[in-house]
């Protein structure tokens, strides 16, 4: 089947290529709960931020998906799947379409694929992929250095300045910490990481950033093995 | 031909005479019901609110009655708040210590992961789903019932529930990996926001208070994994915008007698974006500046914006210092309901609430609070230079 848009990018691309990336979205479990049809009234639109501010639509994801236009398709799973917020506003949609949820499959799609899209739109983000594998917490209180957030003002260099002490100016126990958001116990992290490895999740990470798939595996593999564990028995059990 | 209009005596009425009625909409099976068949046959434990939870009852969107605990909670928290805001979290705690709730603050709790999983999608259903049950269980097996932090933790753990509910494979999945871990598989019977717990504490926070805000006017950020994913857990109330947006934090504001002023961008997201905020912050300094904080300066020329997540107190208040650079119209305080709680019962604004970690200038609002902020800060920066000096290790509860 031809696009509807004659101007279409990635043309060069096999159209099996193209109609399999879609068929793994449609097989996704989630799926018949994303879109039920579109009116076309753009309440989706309205309520989107990335609308406002890049060239993105969420109704343009539910028209595009109902069509089944595989051309349409492969483009916004290469130029725009990475502008949606993920605020999940278009739900706000009269006929209970999810296009945000589309979305967060279309990216898993991508990224289980090593789409050279999603690993560019990920570039910069990986090291925190490590920071959130590793420590089981996203941000660290570490991070905030004004290299990192230069727009975010003075105060930033303040809190790097005196990121230790006051660190220890924060009364919960918990929060004494600077390269953890809060201090979770070893044991914890190890099961977080064994959740990773026993779903197939290091799959993915190799896919998008091998460099940072290689370091986690060897210094959490290392962990594990101190603490007794035997890597052998935590091979993927999603297809038992 | 005209099309009739079903249950409609005469033309449309203008939306300010509406008469706000649930009826008897409310479902005939929801999600409650479906979690006690699973445990039923065996599949999963449910953990329930009792009365040692001290619990109260709420109204949801669409008329269910949601219970929320209000003793023996355990907190999972988040990684921004506890990362980049710690006043935050700490206000929470402290909260629950001034007003003598029991709680565990644990270290055996991860990350929900789901701001990496909406920012990179380098995750699964099984594995979050995974990461939430690991959580829980080990909040049953503490003896406390989870409360969450983050909103957008609270929201994905409702989509989890949808997920887990509709779709045995994935519960299956789930059920290996915790089998591995040793875990059993447990879900609550609620999924309980922390500002739920403020909300029903509001009363008892506001015959504590012990400054006077009645001359503050704030605007209220609705948090978008709150009120927009899986909405029917979300607090309503028919006193308060005629229940038509969730009742969170505007209640809050008015049990403490400070005004809450109305926006037109109210539903509008903070930019955050989970992957911008991080890698993209021209998009997301961009909307909050321009969507939400002008709108608001414009609007309503609030004193303070209050929000109720992580990740909207990050965005609308860092956002602010290069708008702020480019003579945009902003400067609006930005903090936590917790964070206002905190301060109307008499917390220290830099011990507890930690201001300082915030971008925008908290001293004209606290100036409307009565507080003296150089005789604050000057006590804070006196434990701060025994911490340096090795004369006292950390800053305890006590010293707050």
């Amino acid at each position: 089947m031809e696009s509807i848009y004659a101007d279409i990018q990635y043309q060069d691309v096999p159209v099996e290529k193209k109609q399999r990336l879609f068929d793994e979205v449609k097989a996704d479990m989630r799926w018949e709960t994303q879109l039920y049809g579109c009116y076309e009234c753009g309440i989706c639109v309205a309520a989107c931020p990335s609308a406002r501010f890049y060239d993105f639509s969420p109704r343009v994801f539910a028209q595009i998906m109902a069509r089944e236009d595989v051309h349409a398709f492969y483009e916004l799973l290469n130029d725009s799947v990475w502008d949606c917020s993920q605020c999940f506003s278009c739900t706000r949609c009269p006929r209970q379409n999810n296009p945000g949820g589309i979305i967060t499959i279309m990216r898993e799609v991508a990224v289980n694929n090593g789409l050279q899209s999603a690993k560019d739109a990920l570039k910069a983000y990986s090291r925190i992929i490590y920071k959130i594998m590793s420590t089981g917490t996203q941000v660290a209180p570490d991070m905030l250095q004004p290299d990192f957030f230069p727009d975010w003002g003075p105060d930033v260099q303040q809190v790097s300045d005196n990121l230790d002490v006051w660190r220890r100016m924060v009364p919960p126990e918990t929060m004494h910490t600077t390269e953890l958001a809060w201090d979770v116990s070893e044991k914890t992290r190890l099961e977080l990481y064994m959740i990773w490895k026993l779903t197939g999740n290091l799959e993915m990470i190799e896919q998008i950033d091998e460099g940072i798939f290689m370091i986690l595996e060897e210094v959490m593999e290392e962990l594990l093995e101190e603490h007794g564990y035997d890597i052998d028995d935590l091979d993927s059990v999603m297809d038992d | 031909m005209s099309l009739p209009i079903i249950g409609a005596a005469g033309p449309p009425k203008k939306a300010k005479d509406r008469i706000f009625d649930r009826g008897d909409r409310m479902p005939a099976t929801y999600y409650k019901d479906q979690l006690l068949d699973l445990e039923a046959k065996g599949e999963l434990i449910v953990h329930r609110i009792t009365e040692e939870n001290d619990p109260v009852e709420v109204d949801t969107k669409y008329g269910r009655k949601k219970i929320i605990p209000r003793q023996n909670t355990w907190h999972h928290k988040s990684c921004g708040q506890c990362g980049h805001i710690p006043g935050y979290s700490t206000s929470i705690f402290w909260l629950h210590r001034a007003l003598d709730y029991r709680y565990e603050d644990p270290r055996d709790q991860t990350s929900c992961t789901a701001w990496n999983y909406y920012a990179s999608s380098t995750s699964n259903p099984a594995a979050q789903a995974a990461v939430a049950l690991r959580n829980f269980a080990q909040a049953y097996e503490d003896g406390f019932y989870p409360i969450i932090h983050c909103g957008t933790s609270y929201g994905h753990y409702k989509e989890v529930r949808e997920e887990l509910l509709h779709h045995q494979k994935l519960r299956d999945q789930t059920r290996r990996v915790l089998d591995k871990l040793g875990k059993p598989m447990v879900f609550p019977e609620e999924v309980v926001h922390y500002s739920e717990w403020i909300h029903v504490m509001r009363d008892q926070i506001a015959a504590r208070q012990v400054r006077d805000f009645s001359g503050i006017t704030a605007t209220v950020h609705p948090a978008c994994h709150y009120h927009k994913l899986v909405v029917e857990d979300a607090v309503y109330d028919k006193e308060l915008y005629d229940g038509q947006r969730t009742a969170i934090v505007s209640a809050l504001v008015k049990a403490l007698g400070a005004e809450v002023a109305d926006y037109s961008t109210w539903h509008d997201c903070c930019g955050f974006g989970f992957r911008h905020i991080l890698v993209s912050r021209d998009f997301s300094r961009s909307f909050a500046t321009i969507r939400k904080i002008e709108r608001m300066k414009e609007e309503a020329d609030p004193d303070v914006t209050l929000t109720h997540d992580t990740g909207c107190v990050t965005t609308l208040d860092k956002s602010q210092f290069a708008a702020q650079a480019h003579g945009r119209n902003v400067g609006i305080p930005v903090m936590s309901d917790a964070q206002f709680a905190a301060l109307a019962m008499g917390a220290h604004p830099y011990k507890i609430c930690q201001l300082h970690w915030h971008g925008v200038d908290m001293r004209p609002l606290m100036e409307l609070m009565g507080i003296d902020h150089r005789k604050a800060w000057t006590e804070f920066e006196e434990t701060s230079k025994a911490i340096k000096s090795g004369e006292q290790d950390f800053l305890a509860w006590e010293d707050c």
